[in-house]
């Protein structure tokens, strides 16, 4: 069972779409999996033939376990999985291109910060897992100070007051439900793990809008691009110059991401976020990325987004503008370290030159993690990006 | 049509002796014996009155050997009949040990299924009457590691009339506990009820916050103590274990998994005691269920002391399972 | 098309890309966008879709004038008889 996140640490196999004896090649779809968040394409890593399928559809199990073994064609089988083996935290060395880049999941978070264990009885451990709930957020109350189930539903009750009854199917009255408790848990991780810094930037959009017009023209309605696009563009080229906004934070020190697998943080109509991969974003045509990012954000709400997508983003963009906001101060997505966030494009009394015009303005702003980048660091950045975007035939 | 239900006010020592006297009545082959049941009328006067009702053939008065009149039991089991052997207290059971473990509990297996041995064998347990070290064992615990033995624990007036006939029936050879507290605990007893299970504990006071697991003469201190939580809110499950050997752990693991704690009460000494093996069944069997350590309440591992008041401090209370119980839910200690 | 037709035709453009709604529900004299939750990327699949249903090719600098169900309808109408095929 793959990671397919941070949050994530068991999933539902849902269905197979491989038999025992079928040849599989690495990037093929094997199974759909879900994660209480969504309903995920499992790729193969790797090259061979189907050995034996170890999990039943329907069966629960935790990240790491072993979901099929696959057998190089004439050679014995292998036990490896459909999955690369529980997401390696210490690989960091390892060249990105052969293994994707899984974000290490969390060690079960069960280390007080005096480094004892946290005292948590069985079933209060059991019904965390349920709930999505983590443990180093709760205050045990019960023997000798051990978190008990009383607590974890106090916990719950705290993060989340109970939800209007919604006239939804119990099933997505639970997904919800379950999306809400992982957003919880690893927002709640980010403001605890992740010391923040913000900074933001207004940039003036005149030039790159007008040559978007001038664009649009030129193209029939389905080949239409948006501004999205651009900012996504931008940030995506940006962050080749800046490798240390592009990666992970793990175990204590910086891993580069290598290649740029951009987050695109996207709201679901029934509620929730979701943040999946736009694979190699730096190297794609706008019209590419839009495309990419049309086929992305209509498949996270249709719940089909593919393993790769939901693990390996390694940075990640939001636009709040669309809902009229002007800035948003974005929160990280462990073990990300930086997200970059985009508020409404707005005419605004610009000065140039000693003299008042009116622009289109977008505010640009970043939320960097200060144990992997310092202030400078990220004024470039996002000085960068202003740079990319005045430069939209380049992207 | 059947009146209300009929019930007499009647003493646990008598509730034994009417027990025993339907026995004698209903099946010839049952007879009484041990030290001072007949003339004397037993040494807890279970049996007073029986002599001159059903005659020394029947009530059978024998020398002081547990070994020997055990063994005799167990032969005359074997043999076809269906014997009452009284051992007038647990602490000399253990000079009749060979006997139950070597002979009563091995012969079916050893003959193959050729030989049942049906002996009833009845003794006092426990503490609590300021008879000092020698003589306030319970030692359940020992006898319930041995296989092939049925071992009983009749804490209530019904388990005291009721539990003897099944005891009879039973092939195996069955051992029933009578804590000496409980000879003179009065109650209404039903006068239709009939023979009880020897299979299954019972929960004689449901709860949902804590499970207390107990038998025999220490149920009266688990239900005071529940009383007692339940004047500060907390509701707890009683389980009287009743049958020692083989344990019922479905009506444990049960309860447990509805209250997600369990204090195991037991009167025998900590260490390698029933409440031990209770504790190591629900850890394997509903580890997942729990939200707190398994509790015990034992005896202090000391010999009993003969003052009253020591005996009582080494005496499991019921305010010792009050302040486990506020323990175990992060309440304090209770004091 | 008559203007019943154009008006489920944008119904159904809207409801292609966001299945959840209710049409009835729909209050044709509110900005759709609020109304319904729609975004930049909404809006312009629903332009496509409007296009692949009417034939109609709504210009980025239009799409102002679709902001309300009411005024869609009578802007495809109007570029209709504007645009009507030779």
């Amino acid at each position: 069972m793959p990671s397919l996140g941070a949050d994530m640490d068991s999933g539902t196999l849902l269905e197979w779409f491989v038999k025992p004896g079928d040849e599989v090649k690495r990037g093929d779809i094997v199974a759909l999996v879900d994660t209480s968040k969504a309903e995920i394409e499992v790729e193969i890593f790797e090259d061979g033939v189907i050995d034996e399928l170890i999990v039943a559809p329907g069966t629960r199990v935790p990240v790491g376990a072993v979901l099929a073994t696959v057998g190089t064609a004439g050679a014995p089988p292998a036990p490896a999985a459909a999955t690369p083996p529980a997401p390696a935290a210490a690989t960091p060395t390892a060249p990105a291109p052969p293994a994707p880049p899984a974000p290490p999941t969390a060690a079960p978070p069960a280390i007080a910060v005096d480094g004892h264990r946290v005292r948590v009885s069985p079933l209060a451990r059991r019904v965390a897992q349920q709930l999505g709930v983590d443990l180093a957020a709760v205050t045990g109350t019960g023997f000798e100070g051990a978190i008990t189930r009383a607590d974890i539903e106090h916990a719950v009750a705290v993060a989340s007051p109970p939800a209007p009854p919604v006239p939804a199917a119990p099933e997505v009255a639970h997904r919800q439900e379950a999306m809400r408790q992982a957003i919880a848990v690893l927002m709640a991780r980010s403001k605890r793990e992740i010391p923040h810094y913000y900074l933001e930037l207004q940039i003036d959009m005149s030039r790159p809008l007008e040559w978007l017009r001038e664009e649009n023209l030129r193209r029939p309605v389905t080949k239409r691009l948006l501004p999205a696009a651009l900012l996504l563009s931008a940030v995506a080229h940006a962050v080749v110059e800046m490798p240390e906004m592009n990666g992970f934070w793990v175990d204590d020190a910086f891993h580069p991401g290598g290649r740029v697998h951009l987050g695109v943080a996207t709201s679901l109509r029934s509620g929730g976020l979701i943040a999946p991969a736009l694979h190699d974003a730096d190297r794609m045509s706008l019209e590419e990325l839009m495309a990419g990012t049309q086929d992305l954000v209509q498949r996270a709400r249709a719940g089909r987004l593919r393993s790769s997508e939901m693990s390996d983003p390694t940075i990640t963009v939001t636009n709040l503008g669309d809902r009229g906001v002007d800035l948003v101060h974005g929160v990280i997505y462990p073990p990300q370290v930086a997200l970059v966030g985009f508020g409404a494009v707005r005419e605004r009394p610009w000065a140039v030159n000693g003299l008042l015009g009116v622009r289109p303005v977008v505010t640009a702003t970043l939320a960097a993690d200060h144990r992997a980048s310092d202030g400078h660091a990220g004024g470039r950045f996002l000085a960068i990006i202003e740079r990319k975007l005045n430069t939209p035939e380049e992207l | 049509m059947t009146a209300g239900v009929q019930t007499t006010a009647i003493t646990y020592r008598e509730a034994l002796r009417e027990a025993i006297r339907e026995a004698l009545s209903s099946d010839p082959r049952v007879f009484l014996m041990g030290e001072d049941v007949g003339l004397y009328g037993g040494s807890f006067g279970v049996s007073r009155g029986l002599l001159a009702e059903f005659g020394p053939e029947r009530i059978r008065d024998t020398p002081l050997s547990e070994s020997a009149f055990v063994g005799a039991g167990i032969g005359a089991a074997m043999a076809g009949m269906r014997p009452i052997v009284e051992v007038m207290t647990v602490n000399f059971c253990l000079l009749a040990l060979d006997q139950i473990m070597n002979n009563a509990a091995t012969i079916t297996h050893m003959s193959g299924g050729q030989f049942a041995v049906p002996v009833v064998i009845r003794m006092t347990t426990g503490a609590g009457r300021q008879v000092a070290a020698q003589h306030s064992h319970s030692l359940e615990g020992w006898l319930a590691h041995i296989p092939g033995l049925k071992l009983l624990a009749p804490a209530t007036i019904a388990d005291a009339r009721w539990m003897l006939a099944p005891a009879l029936a039973d092939p195996n050879p069955v051992l029933i506990f009578e804590h000496g507290s409980l000879y003179n605990l009065k109650g209404e007893l039903d006068r239709d009820h009939g023979p009880v299970d020897i299979d299954r504990a019972a929960i004689r006071r449901p709860g949902s916050d804590v499970t207390l697991i107990t038998y025999g003469g220490t149920l009266p201190a688990a239900i005071a103590a529940a009383d007692q939580l339940a004047d500060a809110g907390i509701d707890a499950e009683v389980i009287d274990l009743r049958v020692l050997r083989p344990l019922d752990d479905e009506t444990v693991i049960q309860s447990v998994a509805r209250t997600h704690r369990a204090v195991t009460i037991d009167e025998g000494w900590r260490s390698g005691s029933l409440a031990a093996e209770i504790s190591a069944r629900i850890m394997e069997q509903a580890f997942y269920e729990l939200d707190a350590p398994v509790a015990r309440v034992c005896s202090a591992e000391v010999p009993m002391p003969y003052p009253q008041h020591l005996e009582q401090a080494a005496l499991p209370q019921p305010a010792k399972i009050l302040s486990e119980v506020l323990r175990m839910l992060g309440k304090g200690s209770g004091g | 098309m008559t203007e019943q037709e154009l008006r489920e035709a944008v119904i159904a453009a809207l409801t292609q890309v966001a299945p959840d709604i209710d049409p009835a529900a729909i209050d044709p004299t509110i900005g759709l966008a609020e109304q319904l939750d729609i975004d930049s990327m909404d809006f312009l699949n629903v332009v496509v879709a409007i296009h692949e249903r009417t034939g109609i090719e709504v210009p980025e600098r239009d799409y102002p004038k679709l902001s309300t169900l009411d005024q869609a309808v009578g802007y495809l109408a109007a570029a209709q008889t504007q645009h009507a095929p030779s």
